[in-house]
């Protein structure tokens, strides 16, 4: 459990890092730095999107699979890591 | 056994059923017996092959040769081998009535030693045993039965029953194509099919050629049956219908049924179908306990993801973090060389120059603002140039000479647009941001006027060109110059003389509209979103907020004269206008007030992001007209800042809070102390100014210096400037690029700083007029066009272009300030580290200092101590003279 602590420290003190959100595969949030509103509706629309995401690079080629997403926008960028049965989000703010 | 003689057939009959192969394997190999003797059928059937002899064994004959049926052959043991010789000592012995006499031939020409008895219980060959006659058979049949069993079995392999005493595996052997067998039914196949009988013939016709194209000619010929008479072949044959006999049917009597049915009709019709539709949804996202959580966070699964997952995340963090991938080179790649551009481009351009020889020759510029709405229109206030003793003196005279706001135009600049005219000389004025046609100015009595000046705000508005050409038209007309009329507007409103300052009113500002004032100087919501409140500084140590809105009592109507051409907005507050809150400035080290200069506020008009849209609808009113709405309907404002800087005569910069406490004991509301005072300049402060890009970093201009100062930092300042070469006399940052700021000069010059550029000096220095400037007013007018206004102390005011590179912010600019701004902070706090540290140490070196050992502290010990190191130190300097010989050495005594 500590071992999942550290990593999230990690993450956390990089530079610019606003959140880490973890979602499981429902896409029900288990684990956030954010606040409840924000962290809801980031895992549901996120959730959705690596869905989607995911399966259009199955269907381009079975073989294949999504290992790392990041979207990026004006004021921040949304990375996530898909897995079988989790997700991991994180928002950060690349140009300080 | 009865039927002997008719179920063996000869040999030759068993020959010729051998012979034949029969086109019907099928039939069944069953016990089927006799019938088909008869019949040509199956070789294994009744026919024994050639070289198999049925032969009928008697019971007595078996016990001789011990094959009894059942006992020693058996149906799965059938075969015996029996001696020649025995046959033949049998047939010897029983002659006749022994069974192989048939076959007695046979057995003598057997060419082998012994031969095969087969039982046959099947009676397959007609009898229920049979010999081989040949060996070659007698071998076949004793192998393996496998040769004789398989035909068995391809027999009954198309068939599912199985002999009974034969368990073979079921082999599956896909059937076979067999031949076409017609029973009938091409016939009528072949009836349907259309085939030709006889071959085509063909028939070729063909002219010749030469009659190809041959002349003709066309003949009449009569129609009218009539000429056949006449001998006229007939030209035409009518076949006429007729009846003919043979093709009439007699319809005969038919057997028609009928059934009485109901007709099925399908019919429908369109009804209105009310059925419910979601008309909206209420949902909340799914969320899972606390506990379930946890629970999902322990599993092993989670640990290796997380675990997994990390690197990637920190690649990607890194990256976003080392370089900016999407970072536009290209748009930015022309900033940079234009700044090394022309360098003569990099002045303040004369772009015109306003002075009125009438109103303001020899009189002082006190404040300049340009209109917030009409581009290409700005306002002077002009004062006297005289002292206090001389105005008392020219009192007489200065009364009659009226106190003027003169307001400009770019189309004229010789003749003002508009005069507005005071009580007495103004010293500031400002144009209401939202409501341009309201100025408000500030005495040098310390009385506080309100302009309105709507009726004229066409008249500016339209002035570009027409007013020349009307001017035009008159000198025309009289032959003679005549001066265009310019409109004198008389002051609305002034404040009662007993409530307003009692020295001049040094500076004014209009407060946001995004909130209001109470009187206990907390920041409430406005409702209205428009402007009105002022707030006033002056020389006499207040600071005062006014507001432009009737105070609540007004039940009486006065009947106030109306005097013509005066505006009726502000009649409520003439001359009974009070400030709604009073601040006196004391000094917080000494006595006395501070006598504020300049002041500025926290908020700026236009800057309302975290300011909340107001609660409830906007009740309707016109500016000013509006009645204070009663402190309970008012709610207040926490985020806004009621903070505010003063710069003072004496040079002190000071930060205090409108906000009000209640005094527990006096139950007066306490006006708050200043948070923060520092003196950094050695004149009275002339501009004290925020950074319009950082609220927090305060500009404050007096003396002969400027210093740069961050709201909060009370320990030193960002900058401080060294001393100028000449006084400074007005400021003013850059509206466009933060790290700008311009300040005027007493001997006229105009400085132009830049932060990023260097510290330590101006960018640019110079000479705009030779008075005294006293104020700068930079001003964006178009998007190309950037102007500065200079006044001075003539009475004139330049209008000068900023050239391009100071008013274009480098695309890294702003961070640049910051980070500037940044850095100094650290600075100080570094310093201040630094020096409670180095503080600290040096009471730890006195203290040890004074704790050395104290034997040695006696005076006279010391003196002693003193004393013997002299004389050490004399042999020692002696004995170097001698060395060098400078001193001769003592010769001893004689």
């Amino acid at each position: 459990m500590s071992e999942i602590e550290e990593t999230i420290k990690r993450i956390q003190s990089h530079k610019g890092v606003i959140g880490i959100i973890i979602v499981n595969n429902e896409g029900i949030p288990i684990r956030t730095t954010l606040d409840n509103s924000t962290t809801v509706q980031y895992a549901g629309l996120v959730h959705q999107l690596t869905m989607k995401a995911r399966s259009t690079v199955r269907d381009i080629d079975p073989q294949n699979d999504l290992t790392f997403l990041r979207l990026r926008s004006k004021k921040h960028e949304i990375m996530v890591a898909p897995d079988k049965d989790y997700l991991l989000i994180t928002i950060q703010n690349p140009s300080e | 056994m009865a039927d002997a003689e008719k179920r063996s057939p000869t040999p030759s009959e068993s020959r010729k059923g051998s012979g034949k192969k029969s086109p019907k394997p099928d039939l069944p190999a069953t016990k089927s017996k006799q019938s088909h003797l008869t019949i040509p059928a199956h070789n294994m059937e009744g026919i024994p092959p050639k070289d198999i002899v049925p032969l009928f064994m008697a019971t007595k004959t078996q016990e001789i040769f011990s094959c009894i049926c059942d006992e020693h052959v058996t149906e799965d043991e059938p075969f015996k081998l029996i001696k020649k010789e025995d046959i033949i000592t049998d047939m010897k012995m029983r002659a006749a009535i022994s069974d192989f006499h048939p076959v007695k031939q046979i057995v003598l020409d057997y060419p082998g030693e012994t031969l095969l008895i087969s039982y046959d219980p099947d009676f397959k060959y007609g009898q229920n045993f049979f010999l081989c006659i040949t060996e070659e058979s007698k071998n076949k049949i004793i192998q393996p039965e496998t040769p004789e069993d398989e035909e068995v079995t391809a027999a009954e392999g198309a068939v599912v029953g199985k002999a009974p005493g034969e368990d073979e595996v079921y082999v599956y052997k896909p059937p076979e194509a067999k031949d076409w067998i017609p029973q009938g039914s091409q016939v009528e196949v072949e009836d349907e099919m259309v085939m030709d009988t006889r071959p085509k013939i063909k028939v070729r016709a063909s002219r010749v050629r030469r009659e190809f194209g041959a002349p003709f000619k066309f003949k009449d010929r009569d129609a009218d049956p009539a000429s056949t008479d006449q001998g006229l072949s007939a030209s035409y044959l009518s076949c006429n219908s007729y009846s003919d006999k043979n093709y009439t049917l007699k319809k005969a009597e038919l057997d028609n049924a009928v059934q009485a049915v109901p007709e099925l009709v399908d019919g429908s019709s369109q009804t209105d179908w009310k059925h419910p539709v979601n008309a909206s949804v209420q949902y909340e996202p799914r969320s899972i306990s606390a506990e379930e959580a946890k629970a999902a966070q322990d599993t092993p699964e989670f640990e290796e993801f997380v675990k997994d997952a990390l690197p990637r995340f920190e690649l990607a963090l890194q990256q976003n973090i080392i370089m900016d991938v999407f970072f536009d080179d290209w748009g930015v790649l022309g900033d940079e060389d234009t700044n090394f551009g022309s360098k003569s481009d990099s002045h303040l351009k004369e772009y015109q120059s306003f002075t009125d020889l009438q109103y303001s020759k020899d009189k002082t510029v006190t404040c300049v603002d340009w209109h917030p709405m009409i581009k290409g229109v700005m306002a002077v206030s002009c004062c006297q140039r005289l002292s206090f003793d001389e105005r008392i003196d020219q009192a007489n005279r200065l009364l009659m000479t009226p106190s003027l706001v003169l307001i400009w135009s770019f189309a004229d600049p010789i003749h003002p647009q508009l005069l507005l005219e005071g009580p007495d000389d103004i010293t500031c004025f400002k144009f209401c941001p939202t409501n341009p046609n309201i100025v408000a100015g500030g005495c040098i009595n310390g009385q506080l006027v309100l302009w309105d000046i709507t009726e004229y705000a066409d008249k500016l508005t339209s002035s570009r060109g027409s007013a020349s050409k009307a001017n035009q038209k008159k000198a025309a007309m009289f032959g003679e110059e005549l001066a265009p009329e310019t409109p004198t507007v008389r002051y609305c409103c002034v404040s009662a003389i007993e409530h307003s300052h009692r020295n001049v009113i040094t500076s004014l500002d209009w407060i946001p509209d995004h909130y209001e004032l109470n009187r206990l100087g907390q920041a409430v919501e406005n409702r209205m979103c428009e402007i009105c409140q002022l707030m006033t500084c002056g020389t006499d140590g207040h600071v005062m907020i006014w507001d432009t809105r009737p105070p609540k009592a007004t039940g009486r109507e006065q009947p106030a004269p109306e005097v013509l051409g005066v505006s009726q907005a502000f009649k409520h507050l003439d001359l009974s206008w009070k400030p709604m809150i009073k601040l006196a400035m004391p000094k917080t080290d000494s006595s006395g007030d501070y006598s504020p200069i300049k002041f500025s506020m926290a908020e700026r008009q236009g800057v309302r992001d975290h300011v909340p849209l107001p609660s409830g609808g906007k009740p309707e009113a016109g500016a000013g007209m509006a009645k204070i709405p009663s402190a309970k309907n008012q709610k207040p404002l926490d985020c806004i800042s009621t903070r505010y800087f003063l710069g003072t005569e004496d040079g002190e910069v000071v930060c205090t809070d409108l906000k009000m406490e209640k005094d527990n004991e006096t139950g007066k509301p306490n006006v708050p102390k200043p948070s923060w005072v520092v003196t950094p300049h050695d004149g009275p402060v002339c501009t004290l100014q925020r950074n319009p890009f950082f609220n927090d970093v305060i500009l404050s201009v007096g003396g002969w210096t400027f210093g740069l100062w961050r709201d909060g930092v009370t320990n030193g300042a960002i900058l401080q400037s060294a001393c100028a070469a000449k006084l400074y006399t007005a400021g003013h940052w850059s509206t466009t690029r933060p790290a700008v700021f311009f300040l005027g000069t007493n001997d006229g010059n105009v400085e132009v700083w830049d932060l990023l550029d260097r510290t330590h000096e101006p960018l640019l220095v110079q000479n705009v007029t030779a008075a005294q400037v006293t104020q700068i007013v930079p001003w964006v007018v178009s998007k190309k066009q950037h102007l500065i206004a200079v006044s001075d102390n003539v009475g004139t005011l330049h209008i000068l272009e900023i050239p391009w590179n100071l008013r274009h912010p480098s695309s890294s600019e702003k961070s640049g300030v910051q980070a500037y701004f940044d850095r100094e902070t650290k600075r100080i706090e570094y310093f201040d580290r630094r020096a409670t540290m180095r503080a600290n140490q040096r009471t730890d070196d006195n203290k040890k200092a004074a704790a050395k050992p104290t034997d040695q502290n006696s005076d006279e010990n010391l003196a002693e101590e003193h004393k013997a190191e002299y004389e050490a130190f004399l042999t020692l300097e002696k004995k170097l003279l001698q060395e060098l010989g400078i001193v001769e050495e003592d010769k001893p005594e004689i």
